[in-house]
């Protein structure tokens, strides 16, 4: 491990001393580099994620084109690499601050927010200028950014000055002196370059997240994402700050196995992180609060039934009858948050899609959940996430065959 | 004109269990490996999804995920007389085609040899006299011994994580245990699977009669299993979809549950599919193989350049490869000298179904899940004035009670219509069925070469296996099966129905996929194709795999010997690569 490090590292000296030579080629108009700078971009870089959203399926790392899937519509990831014309070479360093810090890019074109610069506003002007000495150590790609695909008002950018009116507040992080400094790192990572938020604090109509509620639950992409604040039901009350760390370095834990779109960010980014990271992050997280706890109608008898049924047919075998799943294996079911989120799409896009656990250097398996879409209908889905929901002591409501249809065409129609 | 490809530094032919072990060793040991598969991909999600996989018609029936031999086949006759004709359906044995090969579709019936095993030859000419082994019976010592092995047998078995009952722990005889197995260093990694109705009745009834019944070592994980890789397995449900499939829940042990996950994320490993190795290609001396030529899907043709080649494909492939390759001396029956195609051997393998008084529910299976008998396997019985030498195990195996193929009803019961039906209401959750595992010796007119008649896709003469069996067989399946009688009557039962096998080997019914031998291990060149470190003796950076270098086939299933021969082998190949030379002088 060590050794690759060392070699990745020398490579990438050797590419931005090749960046600096070629001015005309990388045209980089910044002429420091420093091996720490770089190293420190390449961590946050990792903790932010970048690579996942900048890289379309089978494409050139960091050369953009990935689908973003938003309410409005779908965006696409932009090149970033340090190619002068169609990534991000010739920007300065002002001009990648003020992307960061303010979603205006080199043009002056104001960047559609599911670029997170709400939330990368709150880095440090060191550590966003740290993330492109990394970005300029990648391998250059000359590939033209695709227009986004968003229907009238929302194609018009000039709709986002009014959004950044309304709702961007770009300044950086401010630390809690009442608070520790692990607490302060945690949530500066948190809230900033980890843009957790995004996904799991919930969004208004306009796609704006709700930041004196943060981390309760909300929308990522097609399912979701659930509440990371307190709850005995459907937070993390249950979880130690240990469980939290273990989740985010290796992808399960004894209640959890990230699944979805956490199964990237565990495998592309938290796995990667410092321990000490990681404990500032869990040190934040379990200081959270939770949604005000809801109790569920108990749903109806014969769903149960039905979904008690399915479930001794087609999951029983892995995840056991008591829903207590296989420790290290298969996830259990029993008092899970996941589970008993508010709402039921991540355990129905699951057992729809299936699901890959990250393969992680400490957990390299990536064991497999196969999908049911073509063996079990709405009717059947809706009572088997159903049973699962309310079962062994859960309360999560009632699922409908509604639900499960909508969510099966919206996957079915998902840019993969 | 083939293209040829930049070097690397070992070829491996094929895809399945040796090749992942060996590839896992030699990329540890820096080495560069490029494995070629004439298959294609397969993981347990989707390919082997619990959504679909329990489908008897589809996986059982049809053999969808075996080779298929309008593409690759062999022929085949009983005797040196005949015309052998190609077999046009796999039935006697089915090898895979597609990664992780048998290791996909196998039941996990794991097994060590006896340390007698490996001695076979000076064994039983010291205990019985060199009349004892009739003149044509060319069986030989394996040039390696238990005790050499047994570090790479536990190494094997904890990989897989098996789970067994030790029988012998460093000497110490072990109550629960196989008490005749060799002495292992340590338990097996994981308990045995949870005994079921069948099984018990056959351990109850076993120890009636004598004998010694312990549980089956199983490559069916009867808890979570972490193993020495880091690669995670699930734990068995007793679906009884095993053999002829692949498992659903990462609970079988593969190699896609026990080493690819770690393997495939290695920068010096990388694997083709749909890539037929055709030729081991050789200096202008025939002293050094310098790669492969393989060939895509669409007929194109690719030199490997490699500074070692592996065969690591089924076991009379692994033959086929070096015949039409000119490698080594073919083995002529006539003069009974050569090596290349010598001592080819099977498995004889006979049926005790039972109908018993007490109902079983026979669904409820994995593929190792059974209870065995040891007493008459090998030489663990005096085999004074019984006319033959060899042995075999006796096993209840619940493997599963599908509904097409695993009804064992009673003898007469029509095959269709009413009687069949009234039948199997009322005798399928009481039927079971006892195996009779045997030993096939070695012999002078079984082999394998070239057909002079017909030839495959790509111009090759296809394979001739010459196989039957005799009588030192026939006299050990007898014993076998009439032992196996024994514990049936001692079993509270509505009926027994011996099944023996008579008279000549037919390749159509369906009996193992246990074929051994044509490139066999030894320590001597003029009678083994391999050193006993699995290395040509003619072509020192070729290296040969799997049940190919069995010079004879032992009375129990070949994996975990396969398995532990590779770890055994690796090793010695990476010695090897230091200092590229013959590991044992000629």
């Amino acid at each position: 491990m060590n050794a690759r490090w060392l070699v990745a590292g020398a490579l990438a000296l050797a590419c931005a001393g090749a960046a600096v030579a070629a001015v005309q080629v990388y045209a980089p108009t910044r002429s420091h580099h420093a091996w720490t700078s770089i190293e420190t971009g390449r961590y946050l870089a990792r903790a932010g994620d970048c690579e996942s959203c900048h890289t379309a399926a089978g494409g050139q790392p960091y050369a953009g084109g990935r689908p973003v899937p938003t309410p409005f519509g779908i965006v696409y990831s932009t090149n970033i690499t340090p190619d002068p014309d169609t990534g991000i070479g010739a920007w300065s360093q002002d001009d990648f601050y003020r992307a960061m810090h303010e979603g205006i890019d080199k043009q002056g074109e104001r960047l559609y927010p599911a670029f997170p610069y709400p939330w990368f506003t709150h880095m440090t002007r060191g550590d966003v200028d740290a993330i492109q000495d990394y970005l300029d150590t990648v391998k250059p790609v000359h590939q033209v950014n695709r227009a986004p695909e968003l229907g009238w008002p929302f194609s018009m950018r000039s709709m986002l000055a009014v959004w950044d009116k309304l709702y961007l507040d770009a300044k950086q992080f401010q630390p809690d002196p009442e608070r520790s400094a692990e607490w302060n790192r945690g949530k500066y990572l948190v809230d900033g370059a980890g843009h957790c938020g995004a996904c799991h604090s919930a969004k208004n109509m306009l796609g704006h997240a709700d930041t004196s509620h943060p981390m309760q639950g909300g929308m990522a992409e097609h399912v979701f994402a659930p509440n990371l604040g307190a709850g005995e039901r459907d937070g993390l009350s249950g979880w130690t700050r240990e469980d939290i760390i273990e989740y985010l370095a290796t992808g399960s834990n004894r209640y959890a196995t990230a699944a979805g779109p956490m199964a990237e960010v565990v495998q592309a980014s938290t796995q990667y992180l410092k321990q000490r990271d990681l404990e500032a992050m869990a040190t934040y997280l379990k200081s959270l609060e939770g949604p005000k706890p809801e109790t569920p109608n108990a749903p109806d008898k014969d769903t149960m039934r039905a979904g008690a049924t399915l479930y001794v047919d087609d999951c029983a075998g892995c995840h056991m009858d008591d829903g207590a799943g296989l420790t290290n294996a298969f996830p259990p079911f029993r008092a899970s948050s996941a589970v008993q989120a508010a709402k039921p799409d991540l355990l129905i896009a699951v057992i729809l899609n299936g699901a890959r656990a990250p393969a992680t250097s400490a957990k390299p398996t990536g064991l497999m959940m196969p999908a049911f879409d073509s063996k079990l209908d709405d009717a059947e889905v809706a009572a088997l996430t159903t049973y699962i929901r309310n079962a062994w002591g859960n309360r999560g409501g009632e699922v409908s065959k509604g639900d499960v249809a909508k969510l099966r065409s919206t996957l079915a129609s998902a840019p993969r | 004109m083939a293209k040829r490809l930049p070097e690397v530094d070992v070829v491996l032919v094929g895809f399945g269990w040796t090749a992942s072990v060996i590839a896992h060793e030699l990329t540890e040991a820096g080495a560069n490996v490029l494995a070629l598969e004439r298959g294609g991909w397969r993981d347990t999600v989707p390919d082997f999804s619990v959504a679909h996989i329990q489908d008897e018609l589809r996986y059982a029936v049809r053999k969808q995920i075996f080779e298929e031999t309008q593409r690759s086949t062999l022929a085949f006759r009983n005797k040196l007389d005949q015309l052998a004709l190609p077999m046009r359906q796999l039935g006697s044995f089915l090898p895979a085609a597609g990664v992780g090969g048998a290791g996909v579709h196998w039941n996990g019936q794991n097994w060590r040899f006896l340390p007698t095993d490996f001695l076979l030859r000076t064994h039983n000419e010291q205990r019985y006299g060199k009349k004892a082994i009739p003149d044509d019976m060319t069986i030989q010592d394996w040039g390696i011994t238990y005790e050499q092995l047994e570090p790479y047998y536990d190494k094997w078995e904890y990989l897989c994580g098996i789970s067994g009952k030790a029988g012998n722990i460093g000497g110490a005889i072990q109550p629960g245990g196989n008490p005749f197995e060799g002495p292992r260093r340590r338990e097996y990694p994981l308990p045995p699977l949870k005994r079921c109705a069948a099984t018990q009745l056959f351990d109850k009834a076993a120890r009636e009669v004598g004998f010694h019944p312990f549980p089956a070592p199983a490559a069916n994980t009867s808890k979570p299993y972490l193993n020495p890789l880091g690669v995670q397995m699930g734990q068995c449900t007793f679906c009884g979809y095993c053999e002829w499939f692949g498992c659903a829940n990462y609970s079988k042990a593969s190699p896609q549950t026990t080493i690819l996950p770690v393997l495939l994320k290695k920068d010096n490993f990388s694997f083709r599919t749909h890539s037929s190795v055709v030729r081991v290609l050789t200096d202008s001396d025939g002293k050094r193989a310098t790669g492969v030529v393989y060939v895509d899907q669409d007929g194109r043709q690719y030199i490997q350049p490699a500074q070692m080649v592996v065969l690591c494909a089924f076991a009379q492939h692994n033959v086929h490869l070096l015949l039409v390759s000119k490698i080594g001396t073919p083995y002529d029956p006539a003069t009974g000298a050569g090596v290349v195609g010598r001592n080819y051997a099977y498995q004889l393998s006979s049926d005790v179904n039972v109908t018993c008084k007490e109902r079983l529910n026979p669904f409820m299976g994995a593929g190792a899940l059974g209870q065995v008998v040891d007493d008459f396997n090998g030489d663990n019985f005096d085999h004074t004035g019984k006319g033959f030498i060899g042995g075999g195990y006796i096993a209840l195996w619940n493997t599963g009670g599908r509904p097409i193929l695993q009804q064992y009803l009673p003898e007469g019961t029509p095959k269709w219509g009413g009687g069949w039906k009234k039948a199997l209401h009322e005798d399928y959750l009481y039927s079971t069925h006892m195996q009779c595992h045997g030993a096939v010796m070695s012999y002078r007119n079984n082999y394998l070469d070239l057909d002079p008649t017909y030839t495959d896709d790509y111009g090759n003469p296809l394979l001739r296996l010459t196989f039957d069996f005799h009588d030192n067989e026939h006299a050990m399946s007898k014993f076998l099966t009439d032992r196996a009688t024994d514990v049936a009557k001692a079993i509270p039962n509505r009926g027994i129905n011996p099944k023996p096998r008579k008279g000549h080997y037919s390749i159509v019914p369906y009996q193992t996929t246990h074929n051994t031998g044509g490139a066999a291990m030894g320590a001597d060149p003029r009678t083994s194709f391999v050193n006993p470190f699995l290395q040509s003796w003619d072509v020192p950076n070729l290296w040969v795999m799997g049940s190919s270098v069995f010079p004879q086939n032992p009375g129990y299933n070949p994996t975990g010997t396969v398995g532990a021969l590779a770890f055994w082998a690796a090793e010695a190949m990476k010695r090897y690569m230091k200092n590229p030379q013959p590991l044992v002088q000629a």
